[in-house]
């Protein structure tokens, strides 16, 4: 009794642990908001925002550009890492993303046919439309590999891969057909879309992606423990009282709502999802409870930074936040694979 | 207890169970052997409502499997598949917990701890608690597995537990030592346990009852201490008499012996 009661408190201590480094984080969060908001070409000191005296121009900076830039990319950066964590869940697998197995293409194709062929609409409605657009090509694209990664029978990450290659490469095929016949106003636009870039980021723009992201992350972290469960196999889950069938579909309608929410107003940037679960599981544990939040928490400050980054390195340009994702990101999952299969290939 | 009737199953235009019938009953152990692609994992898997069989009916305390839900199920009989691979950092101690979620609202209590505690401990896997899971090897993994499905009926009369090859990667010392506690639960709580196993020798001295399984059908099926032996085995697993011979009658009288 006495090992037990040992290892419970050791055990509370732990969670203690656990649940204060996602305090920690969000108070991290709320800094690096403040931060990147006063930081930029008009020079607004961190100390007039938190006092507030700010004169007009500060205050129409900081309100109508920065707040809303800064707010997105946090928003963003949530959702694609916590589409990352439960996609990696719902595969069985850490090395799932959804830009690596090719959701993010998916939807980036039917995002870029509805700009060449419904032609420009403005405001809400348009905004929807893409993020419509967006949330059907990676569900569309999300039960396609599903399907394909199960074809022999048992779930299979092989399959999963190269499925999601294959699909990737025949959306970015699609993608490059519908540039190759759009105008070149609408070529520009898709191209630097399609680099992943925050520039467009006004509060309508916020509004839509929170009203879709939040709510998809709330039910995926109600859904915390089954998805727990299901990393013993989709069989097991069942024996312990889960639905798994639900659960799939559940999982993957969410990450297609905030993937597809994200690339809307975002375009492509990689890596995230992959980077940020792997970190939170490294620090403070798998378990989807606090995997998922801790994700959230993570992929906004990651997400702002490299904005803030992106927006201030080549000043007045602007450099599209997708390629440093992309330069970070890269070798980190080659550093993901040399670690995680080193033993095999004997590097 | 389970009935299984006229129990038929097919994949790929291909019989793989045929006509099944069986009785599984409550305080006792079932072997299932039969040689390799026999049908034995998939006879199982139907029992288990993994998958579903075309034909005939299955009867869990006398009422269709298909009528339970999830949850009813969960409460009352455990599974122990094949292999289960899992690639991310869970400890020991929280796979085992996850056999006790049928039981578990929001926090895992006192109570439950202490049950995984003891489960773990039987499995002798109480040590590898705070190992990292995938880290363990394939002995230690399987050990911890059964901690896992033994916690999910842990103390529930009558209730049913089903193991797949639960011995394929264990040490003698532990094949001997989980037999034992198996055979231990089933009267205790009156279990009604199947394993699905290739050890004859351990079926011989463990189980009460055996089922031999040979392309679909069932062969024989009867007490293991009179269904097992040497002429049996041969028939079964098309094994020549002199090997079947060497195989079970050595291995028997030496363990007899001991």
């Amino acid at each position: 009794m006495s090992t037990l009661a040992k290892h419970i408190q050791l055990n509370l201590l732990f969670a203690r642990f656990k649940v204060s480094s996602l305090f920690l984080l969000a108070v991290i969060l709320a800094f690096v908001c403040i931060a990147a908001a006063s930081i930029g070409s008009v020079n607004i000191p961190l100390s007039a925002i938190v006092t507030g005296a700010l004169n007009d121009q500060q205050e129409a900076v900081l309100f109508s550009i920065r707040f809303p830039r800064v707010v997105l990319a946090a928003i963003v950066g949530a959702a694609l890492a916590v589409s990352g964590a439960a996609l990696q869940g719902l595969f069985r697998n850490p090395l799932a993303d959804p830009s690596l197995i090719g959701i993010l293409s998916g939807a980036a194709l039917a995002v870029a046919a509805v700009i060449v062929f419904a032609g420009p609409s403005q405001g809400y409605f348009g905004l929807y439309r893409l993020s419509i657009a967006a949330f059907t090509g990676g569900l569309v694209t999300s039960v396609l590999i599903f399907r394909f990664a199960r074809l022999a029978g048992t779930f299979s990450v092989t399959y999963m891969l190269l499925a999601g290659i294959a699909i990737g490469a025949i959306a970015e095929g699609g993608r490059g057909f519908i540039a190759y016949l759009s105008d070149d106003a609408q070529l520009r636009a898709l191209t630097f879309w399609a680099m992943g870039n925050l520039g467009d980021a006004l509060w309508p723009a916020v509004l839509v992606v929170m009203s879709i992201t939040i709510p998809a992350t709330v039910i995926l972290v109600r859904n915390a423990r089954a998805l727990n469960l299901l990393l013993l196999g989709e069989n097991e889950a069942r024996h312990l009282g889960v639905d798994a069938e639900r659960l799939k579909y559940v999982i993957i309608i969410c990450t297609a709502l905030s993937v597809g929410a994200a690339v809307a107003v975002s375009g492509i940037i990689g890596f995230v999802g992959l980077v940020v679960p792997h970190l939170i599981r490294l620090t403070i544990g798998p378990d989807h409870r606090l995997l998922i939040p801790g994700s959230a928490l993570l992929g906004a400050i990651l997400l702002i930074i490299a904005d803030t980054f992106a927006r201030t390195v080549v000043s007045p340009a602007e450099m599209p936040v997708g390629i440093i994702t992309s330069i970070i990101g890269g070798p980190f999952f080659l550093w993901l694979l040399i670690k995680q299969y080193s033993g095999r290939f004997g590097i | 207890m389970i009935r299984a009737i006229n129990l038929s199953y097919s994949a790929n235009k291909k019989t793989i169970l045929d006509s099944i019938d069986l009785e599984i009953r409550q305080g006792e152990v079932t072997a299932i052997l039969g040689p390799n692609g026999a049908g034995k994992s998939t006879l199982l898997k139907c029992l288990t409502n993994a998958i579903t069989p075309q034909h005939g009916q299955i009867l869990l305390d006398s009422k269709p499997l298909y009528n339970y839900s999830l949850q009813e199920l969960s409460k009352k009989r455990a599974i122990l598949s094949q292999s289960t691979a899992i690639s991310f950092p869970f400890t020991t101690f929280e796979i085992a917990m996850m056999g006790r979620n049928p039981y578990i609202k929001n926090k895992e209590s006192t109570e439950d701890r202490e049950i995984v505690r003891q489960t773990l401990e039987k499995m002798d896997a109480w040590h590898l608690r705070d190992r990292i899971y995938p880290t363990l090897s394939g002995g230690e993994q399987q050990r911890v597995q059964l901690a896992r499905v033994l916690a999910q009926i842990w103390g529930i009369q009558n209730s049913y537990l089903f193991l797949d090859e639960p011995t394929s990667a264990l040490d003698l010392k532990h094949q001997y030592e989980l037999l034992e506690h198996i055979k231990l639960l089933s009267k205790t709580y009156n279990l009604a346990i199947v394993i699905v196993m290739h050890d004859i020798n351990l079926a011989y001295h463990f189980t009460d009852n055996t089922i031999f399984i040979k392309d679909g059908s069932i062969a024989l099926s009867g007490h293991s201490n009179e269904v097992i032996n040497t002429n049996n085995i041969s028939d079964c697993y098309g094994l020549s008499e002199r090997h079947a011979v060497r195989h079970f009658a050595i291995n028997h009288s030496a363990l007899s012996l001991a």
